[in-house]
């Protein structure tokens, strides 16, 4: 970039303060539940990613597990074990330790998953505002087809259709390959809001004198998307971002909790939740209800966050 | 004309087809055709100011879009210094820096999440102007300067200016690639009078400074005054009178010109008789035969309704678009100028 009159530093010094400044910290401090919803998600995160530092146990190194610590129950009740704070499962697995493992799954698999639908419908939605033509008709007649169907049953076509096509090849079994595919099935399922929103946005911006001014002096159309329409269309797609977020982490806790997702040798939240249901008739109920909680807890947590971000990017609720 | 004109356009025109819903398609309904711009012809020379002047919906501001390249005309040609700019492949980089444009609404013109810095060199950095950063640094603050800016308010963003700042910021901008012509469409109407008039002395000045040629639209018949050396009236999609400003002001020919000049408030308060023009513009989807003019024209007669005059040398400079005109059946043209700006 250009040396302007303030150094790099001091433009980052600057907008560090204007960020803390603006009106969307103003509303964020002012606001306990969002400010309670922001650090129980910074938590998963912070756990999801030192899972390996925090966990107490290595549940999924077998060397480590003992048979004699199976189907322990959480350490408040009787006969629990205050090193499985939350017990453990038929294999002696500790319940706190999957967990974290699990929501790390569950994070991955959510983020890249909106990552993809995000760069998918962004990318298809402020193409065709841009070019027009047969060919937004073609891609908004599309979207309007996919979301006639509820994009878990997207979710799910694409999940069995895939995991047919490999049927029989060496990479079906593998735990890696599942979460490519997941990622893929979440994320083809929910591209056509971010593609509407943002077609709608481009429109907007497209007959805006500053687009005209970049043509004029023959700015390239790519570029033009890129820098000028893109970055004035991505406030929505923040918000639609952080709700299908939440959404995305459902959708594979389903498709686990349905069988097709994430195998249990290395377990997602929804993973947990489907082999721990198996025991709760006979008794051991912290096996699924541990997973469940921390999953409905993620996932309020996420929501708020995004509820909050809708209201505080809607100009017209300030 | 013995020196080749900076900007010549010939009979150039620009013909919108409007949607017709499916069903009626289906039907066999032709789809509607808009002639925003209708064989529209002119000249100008270096360091001119040509003004083009007409209410809203007459088409000049399709007229600058044409000329920018931001429609592809249906008919006619553009040319820049006598290189034929027509279609968008002959606008050449080298072409293309030699005109840019100025917008009528300082709020939309420039886009909200650039730093005033990067908007106006975005054209020295497409044209490579600069030889490094730090020269396009250098020349943003200059040009900051020449608008009468700061060379700090490079960092700020265009919401943190008034109407009449960002107005000088475009003004920058335009001025980055180091044009020649500059089309300047309505770049004053969004402002308060008083700024306006520091605006219009600011691009004055630039013009005398930089030896710029300016295509100028406008309305307000005021601004254009103080601003062209000629002048465009532009009724429906075409020109109804071409006149050097000083003989349109005091001899204006065609009787929507006259029409025109008799909306001009004057601050003598001479109470004088005005002459009142009933109607509106029509709609150019279904422009009125004959002359376009001719439901308001009080001259009008039956050859006014079926024969489309054609602009035709009167007088001097000028040229003029009229039967009445051609026939003499004008009464002489009202006396004393109505406007001395």
């Amino acid at each position: 970039m250009t040396a302007g009159p303030l150094s790099g530093s001091g433009r980052l010094m600057g907008a560090l303060y204007r960020g803390a400044d603006s009106d969307l910290a103003y509303s964020f401090r002012r606001n306990p539940v969002v400010v309670t919803a922001a650090i129980v998600t910074l938590l998963y995160f912070f756990g999801a990613a030192f899972a390996d530092w925090i966990a107490p146990h290595t549940p999924f190194d077998p060397s480590t597990l003992s048979l004699g610590d199976a189907e322990k129950p959480p350490a408040w009740i009787e006969g629990g074990d205050w090193s499985y704070l939350l017990g453990t499962d038929n294999q002696g697995r500790d319940i706190f330790s999957t967990i974290l493992y699990g929501s790390r799954l569950s994070l991955i698999v959510g983020f890249s998953a909106v990552i993809f639908s995000v760069v998918l419908g962004v990318g298809l939605g402020v193409t065709s505002g841009y070019f027009g033509g047969w060919y937004e008709s073609i891609v908004m007649r599309a979207a309007d087809v996919q979301l006639t169907l509820p994009s878990i049953l997207v979710a799910l076509m694409v999940d069995g259709v895939a995991r047919a096509i490999f049927a029989g090849t060496d990479i079906k079994t593998d735990a890696t390959f599942a979460i490519y595919v997941l990622i893929f099935a979440i994320g083809i399922s929910a591209w056509p809001q971010y593609a509407r929103v943002v077609r709608s946005a481009t429109l907007v911006e497209k007959s805006k004198d500053y687009v005209a001014a970049a043509r004029v002096i023959g700015i390239p159309s790519w570029r033009i998307m890129l820098r000028h329409v893109l970055p004035n269309t991505m406030g929505p797609v923040l918000v639609i971002g952080t709700i299908d977020l939440a959404l995305a982490i459902i959708t594979e806790a389903t498709l686990s909790f349905l069988g097709v997702g994430i195998p249990p040798t290395q377990p997602s939240l929804g993973t947990l939740i489907r082999v721990g249901q198996e025991f709760l008739f006979s008794g051991q109920w912290w096996i699924t209800l541990f997973p469940a909680l921390a999953l409905v807890l993620l996932v309020l947590a996420v929501n708020l966050l995004g509820d909050w971000l809708r209201d505080a990017l809607n100009p017209k609720l300030r | 004309m013995a020196e080749t004109p900076l900007l010549e356009i010939e009979d150039l025109a620009v013909h919108f087809r409007l949607p017709v819903p499916l069903a009626e398609r289906a039907m066999g309904r032709k789809p509607k055709v808009l002639k925003a711009v209708d064989g529209v012809s002119f000249a100008i020379g270096k360091g001119v100011t040509l003004a083009v002047v007409g209410e809203s919906g007459c088409g000049k501001s399709t007229v600058a879009r044409l000329i920018a390249g931001l429609y592809r005309p249906t008919r006619g040609r553009v040319a820049i210094d006598g290189h034929d700019v027509t279609a968008a492949r002959d606008r050449t980089r080298a072409l293309r820096r030699r005109l840019t444009m100025i917008f009528q609404d300082p709020q939309a013109s420039l886009n909200p999440r650039w730093r005033v810095r990067d908007i106006i060199a975005e054209p020295i950095k497409a044209f490579g102007i600069a030889g490094d950063g730090q020269e396009t640094g250098r020349r943003v603050d200059g040009l900051l300067e020449q608008v009468g800016l700061a060379a700090a308010d490079g960092e700020k963003y265009p919401h943190e200016f008034s109407g009449g700042q960002r107005q000088r910021i475009s003004i920058a901008r335009a001025l980055a690639s180091q044009p020649d012509l500059i089309l300047c469409d309505e770049p004053t109407s969004a402002l308060d009078v008083s700024v306006q008039a520091q605006i219009l002395n600011l691009m004055r000045d630039l013009q005398d400074d930089l030896g710029l040629t300016y295509l100028f639209i406008s309305h307000d018949l005021a601004v254009v005054n103080h601003m062209s050396d000629r002048i465009a009236v532009m009724y429906l999609g075409r020109f109804v009178e071409v006149a050097d400003a000083a003989a349109l002001f005091a001899a204006p020919q065609h009787p929507y010109t006259r029409l025109l000049l008799e909306t001009i408030p004057d601050l003598g308060m001479t109470g004088r008789d005005r002459e009142a023009v009933a109607g509106e513009v029509p709609s150019p989807i279904d422009p009125p035969g004959g002359c376009a003019f001719h439901p308001r024209c009080p001259h009008a007669n039956e050859r006014c309704r079926t024969e489309r005059p054609e602009l035709r040398t009167a007088a001097g400079s000028a040229a003029v678009a009229c039967h009445a005109a051609e026939e003499g059946r004008l009464p002489p043209a009202p006396a004393g100028g109505a406007a001395d700006g």
